[in-house]
């Protein structure tokens, strides 16, 4: 006389019900979604705002003040964008690199035996990383680098000249009054990329800081007792251990000085922002090109994360 | 218990969703601007806040200029008071955002009227009666020897982002096949930061902004404005296209202002003309323009002696303009295309009929 247990109906059944209430969600979700697009397409097109893309293709008209690529003003607006992006990377990958040097530098410094070294370095994380960034870089352009000497009395050694509109190598010559070389830098860059570079590296410093202050003592202590010289602690024992806390940490800045590359606007240089406000202005095309600026950014950081991943996963630790 | 969880969380979710879609729908026949400023009690417009004789804040807060008297006229005509006005301080890069958005009610902020910021397919801005007839200038230093734009080949100029200013630049370096680099800021402030400080041979501008700016120079006689012009600079106060009814009020605020000087109305006489105009059957013209007669302010949704209103609150264009930028004013700039049409000028109201 044993009754099987019999299986409750399906509106109590643990195995059914949560794909239906999850099923049913979902397409709620699902429908009321597609109410707030079709809501957004209809108003879009009655204000006559419909997302277009063919104005990319015709000429953008204007010029740009410095480009990798060649450009000029017949050349469509989509490589006008490019040739931006082009600076943008430029000065973002430059940044990276100038920064984690001086970041590191300072960091390390802050464990110098040298008191007043230690002080500087803890003097200048405080000064930078408390003042914002929009007016360092004021400051760097029109204080410091607009403040050079022009034309004839610029700084001159054999091969460089640095003038007031820039930085020029490879047997610079004055023509007419304008400095002309090979290879040039000019002063917007380079305040963008001191001002970046400068502020960056206080964070930096304080994230290599924090890495090296996580290695216990003891492994100084043990590495100086078998005879390691001061270098060669850092660099053969604690480094490796602090690269663990400092490369997650390091992300985030990185991708900060990707974003902050954007205020390049108030320095002159010509970003991919520059060119994107210059754009929307002569388009009107106010969403599309907020979608590419939106677009390249967030692209631009994925990578710098992903990368950043990539080495974090290197330097864990391998258990065995 | 299960259950409930679920259904509270995919409520919870749609709430939530449910909240962003209030969206709303445009346009009525009927003006809803001058109902939403009056039921606001203020005009909201979007100025520069930055040229000195067009928009310009003085140390106590309170603005002055040729735009700033466009939106003081029309809050007149609308609200009656002309003190009845919120500034925005807009960029040139934030001011069509602005008002196609709603932010601000009108745009009187040196803009220059163009196909695409007018057409429905571009900015669909709806543009009311030209202001200030200005053209694009070059200034540069007076130390510089240059004497046309010709000379300014190869050499950098500073420019502001975002304006019409760019592409005119470009076209016309193009037609003299002059190389240059323009040097792009996003504030007027910084462009002639920039040029003061000796990073560009030239700054490029309208000649009304160029003229006010040299103003705050350390030594204004120092710098010089080429002869070229490089393009047509019509400057209009502007609103947006889905309401017309709106954008036709403006309109015929500003011309009030052209009429009235034409007609030989002034902030002083006004009232005395008034006075005449009532007395007297036979001034048939000034009674339609005062709304003695007829309904003309009505059509648009205004107060019948709307032009007394604007005209008391700011004068005549005339007097507008030698205020702001006159000869009598820092700016000393000549009336030139901006005379009124009997004297040469462009400056022409169409009649109040």
């Amino acid at each position: 006389m044993t009754s099987r247990p019999e299986s409750p109906p399906w509106w109590r059944n643990r195995r059914y019900l949560p794909w239906l209430v999850q099923g049913v969600g979902a397409l709620l979700i699902g429908v009321v979604v597609a109410f707030l697009l079709t809501n957004l397409l209809l108003n879009l097109t009655a204000r006559g705002l419909l997302l277009s893309w063919s104005w990319l293709g015709q000429p953008a008209g204007f010029d740009l003040a410095e480009t990798v690529l060649p450009f000029d003003a017949s050349l469509p607006y989509w490589q006008a964008m490019l040739a931006g992006l082009v600076n943008t990377l430029r000065v973002v990958i430059a940044g990276l690199v100038g920064a984690t040097l001086l970041g590191t530098l300072i960091g390390t410094a802050s464990f110098s035996s040298n008191g007043l070294l230690r002080r500087l370095a803890r003097i200048y994380v405080e000064v930078i990383r408390n003042i914002p960034l929009l007016l360092q870089l004021i400051f760097w352009y029109f204080v410091v680098f607009l403040s050079l000497p022009n034309g004839r009395d610029a700084l001159q050694l054999p091969g460089i000249v640095l003038a007031k509109s820039g930085l020029f190598l490879g047997s610079p010559a004055l023509i007419d009054g304008v400095w002309q070389a090979p290879l040039r830098f000019t002063v917007e860059f380079g305040a963008l990329l001191t001002g970046l570079v400068v502020y960056t590296a206080a964070f930096i410093a304080e994230v290599v800081r924090g890495g090296i202050a996580s290695v216990p003592n003891g492994q100084w202590e043990a590495a100086t007792s078998l005879g390691l010289s001061p270098l060669l602690t850092l660099r053969r024992i604690v480094l490796p251990q602090a690269l663990r806390v400092i490369v997650p940490g390091l992300n985030s800045q990185y991708i900060s000085l990707a974003k902050n590359s954007s205020l390049a606007v108030a320095c002159g240089f010509t970003d991919l922002y520059s060119v994107a406000e210059t754009t929307l202005n002569q388009t009107g095309r106010a969403i599309e090109v907020m979608l590419i600026l939106l677009g390249s950014y967030l692209v631009i950081d994925l990578v710098i994360s992903a990368l950043m991943n990539a080495l974090n996963g290197l330097v864990q630790l391998r258990e065995r | 218990m299960f259950l409930l969880r679920q259904v509270l969380f995919a409520g919870s979710l749609l709430g939530s969703l449910a909240l962003i879609g209030c969206a709303g729908d445009g346009d009525g026949i009927q003006s809803q601007k001058m109902a939403a400023i009056k039921a606001r009690g203020s005009l909201i417009c979007g100025v520069d806040g930055k040229i000195p004789g067009f928009s310009f804040v003085s140390s106590d807060g309170s603005y002055s200029g040729l735009d700033v008297d466009i939106c003081k006229a029309t809050a007149a005509a609308v609200l009656s008071d002309p003190a009845k006005v919120t500034y925005r301080d807009l960029s040139s890069t934030e001011r069509f955002a602005a008002l196609s958005s709603g932010e601000v009610d009108l745009l009187s902020r040196n803009t220059t009227m163009t196909l695409s910021r007018d057409a429905a397919g571009g900015n669909a801005l709806a543009f009311a009666p030209t202001t200030f007839f200005d053209g694009q200038a070059v200034m540069v230093p007076a130390s510089s020897g240059i004497q046309s734009l010709k000379q300014v080949a190869g050499k950098p100029i500073c420019v502001e982002t975002g304006t019409s200013t760019e592409l005119n630049l470009a076209d016309r370096m193009r037609e003299l096949s002059a190389a240059y680099t323009p040097l792009k800021f996003q504030s007027g402030d910084q462009t002639f930061a920039a040029y003061l400080q000796g990073r560009c041979v030239a700054v490029t501008s309208d000649r009304s902004q160029l003229a006010a700016k040299r103003t705050g120079f350390p030594n204004p006689a120092e710098h010089l404005l080429l002869p070229d012009m490089l393009s047509k600079e019509p400057l209009n106060p502007a609103t947006i296209n889905a309401d017309p009814a709106w954008a036709d009020a403006v309109r015929w605020v500003v011309y009030s202002l052209i009429q009235a000087e034409e007609l030989g109305v002034t902030a002083a006489n006004i009232d005395a003309k008034v006075a005449d105009a009532k007395a007297n059957k036979n001034l048939a013209q000034l009674r339609r323009f005062f709304g003695v007669d007829g309904d003309l302010g009505k059509q648009l949704g205004l107060p019948a002696d709307f032009v007394v209103r604007s005209v008391k609150a700011v004068g005549n264009y005339g007097e507008v303009f030698e205020r702001n930028v006159g000869t009598g004013s820092p700016l000393k700039l000549e009336r030139g295309f901006n005379q009124q049409w009997r004297q040469g000028g462009l400056m022409y109201s169409p009649p109040f009929l």
